[in-house]
């Protein structure tokens, strides 16, 4: 078995077991402990693995989702921190969680990481919430929502004659298909893009359809260093390249239609320097598919979201590690050789990681 | 900086109000908890790896990592682990200074809570005082740990600190 060897980093480092909840629009009995739990659970027995064989653990979440000080650390009674664990936490999506691990992992010594991430978009309004993460001085006052930041951006492209509508609504159609196969997505069914053009507006030019669906869920995943992944599962998917960049925060200081960070990561992720038979976009309005896409330089031979996407299941600090946990299981069961996994986080695709998962050959 | 900016002074101050309203998910175990004390009682969930009982529980051993199931109903009676005397006024106070706060370890329970200790002199109490919970007249009871009005003293001598030094 030839191990394929990491741009970065001196220890090659690899995904072997995923869990993640099914995505629902509300999760009303579990609390986040509880939606957590079983995944957590369920990660572990895929690994064949117990809490005592973790090194680190990882996670990402945020308190303004739940209206709570600390809730990453209530969350840690479903993870059995006994006794006393190497532990982190992002403010960040779960997939950010993953690459303090993958950080981490490179030390001699640290073998296993567990990540997860997990957010409940139904406690709150997420208009608003998300407003917060915005300059708090000259733009969180004026409360603008993410649909409309996002419709700004979609407007930016079709002005520039980089997308049409029509081009949103065979996005979204292509992503409500592909969930008809994934039985953790929240929005599956069979609608041509013609029928979706008969939508309203959410905000122009955005129709219903081009936007994600507000999601509660949870998603965890188990990293091993060296050798060791081959005790754990036959083909596991190794990390050969991964960055992450941020644009400028002041919307007007970039141009929305493209995505400077997600080509910069892209390329220090090593994208282009082989065949990407599928990728697993964290977009989760349409529009941002063709801008990441462009942004990556991924061709028309590169499978796109064979999950369904963000358009299909988008629970907030858990859908860019989906985003791995889809990619990674291509690999795992063989039917992809390389896949690209990126992750999103802030307005309007502020900050961009990407990840390239490989297959030993 | 501009010479006008700089005889005006730097901003200092901005006031950008904010306000989000939340539904909170007690989530099943801590609902069978507030349940309880709407009925005047503690129900608490016994782990199945380690037997330890906690209450409220969060539907998990925080040691183990499993799920507690095993619900517990756990008696009025307690020891006081540890205690302050609160002799700070502060706004909102609804009760008369001092007075004092106690980490109350329920017969059976493996986890401490907050409690409040009425009915003996702040300089009386002890580290494993035993006491009894009070509960709100029936009518007033409700989901909330506000249900217990206060713990106030048995009369049973005083448990030795070595007895509950792991709950501490």
């Amino acid at each position: 078995m030839s191990t394929p060897p990491p741009r970065q980093g001196t220890r090659p480092v690899a995904i072997v077991a995923c869990a993640q909840s099914k995505s629902e629009r509300r999760i009303e009995q579990a609390n986040e402990v509880e939606l957590l739990m079983p995944v957590v659970t369920e990660v572990y027995a895929n690994a064949g693995m117990t809490k005592d064989d973790v090194d680190f653990i990882c996670s990402g979440s945020t308190d303004y989702l739940i209206g709570g000080p600390f809730s990453f650390v209530t969350a840690l009674d479903a993870v059995g921190v006994w006794p006393p664990k190497a532990e982190s936490h992002v403010e960040m999506d779960g997939a950010w969680a993953l690459y303090e691990a993958w950080v981490t992992l490179q030390e001699e010594g640290k073998d296993v990481a567990l990540v997860y991430g997990f957010g409940k978009s139904s406690l709150g309004d997420l208009s608003r919430i998300l407003a917060l993460q915005l300059d708090p001085y000259t733009m969180a006052p004026m409360w603008p929502d993410q649909v409309s930041l996002a419709a700004l951006q979609a407007q930016a492209m079709i002005d520039q004659g980089l997308a049409t509508e029509e081009d949103f609504a065979r996005i979204a159609s292509r992503a409500r298909h592909n969930a008809l196969s994934n039985p953790n997505a929240q929005v599956a069914n069979e609608k041509t893009m013609e029928e979706l053009m008969k939508d309203d507006y959410a905000v122009a030019p955005l129709r219903r359809h081009t936007l994600p669906p507000l999601s509660d869920g949870a998603a965890a995943i188990i990293l091993v260093a060296g050798d060791r992944a081959y005790d754990v599962v036959d083909r596991p998917a190794w990390i050969t390249g991964i960055d992450h960049r941020v644009d400028a925060h002041a919307f007007g200081a970039r141009n929305l239609a493209e995505s400077r960070s997600t080509t910069k990561a892209a390329e220090n992720a090593g994208v282009s320097a082989g065949p990407v038979d599928i990728a697993e976009l964290h977009a989760p309005f349409a529009h941002q598919e063709i801008l990441l896409r462009r942004a990556m330089g991924l061709n028309e031979s590169t499978v796109i979201n064979p999950s369904g996407g963000p358009l299909a299941a988008n629970p907030l600090m858990a859908g860019g590690l989906i985003r791995f946990i889809e990619a990674a299981n291509r690999i795992m069961d063989g039917s992809a050789n390389r896949a690209v996994a990126h992750a999103t986080s802030g307005p309007v695709l502020q900050q961009n990681l990407v990840a390239v998962l490989e297959g030993a050959s | 900086m501009a010479a006008e900016e700089t005889a005006q002074g730097p901003v200092t101050m901005l006031s950008t109000p904010i306000r989000l309203d939340y539904n909170f998910t007690a989530g099943v175990a801590q609902s069978k908890s507030l349940r309880g004390y709407a009925e005047g009682r503690f129900i608490g969930q016994r782990c199945p790896v380690c037997k330890k009982v906690y209450v409220p529980s969060r539907g998990s051993c925080p040691k183990d990592a499993v799920a507690t199931t095993e619900e517990v109903v756990l008696p009025n009676t307690a020891t006081v682990t540890t205690f302050c005397v609160v002799n700070v006024p502060f706004a909102g106070q609804s009760i008369e200074i001092p007075y004092i706060t106690a980490s109350i370890l329920l017969d059976g329970a493996d986890i401490t809570f907050m409690g409040l200790i009425q009915g003996i002199a702040p300089e009386d109490v002890e580290m494993g005082l035993r006491v009894e919970a009070v509960w709100v007249p029936k009518e007033e009871l409700g989901p909330t740990l506000a249900s217990v009005k206060y713990f106030q003293p048995t009369g049973e001598p005083n448990r030795e600190v070595s007895t509950f030094a792991e709950h501490l």
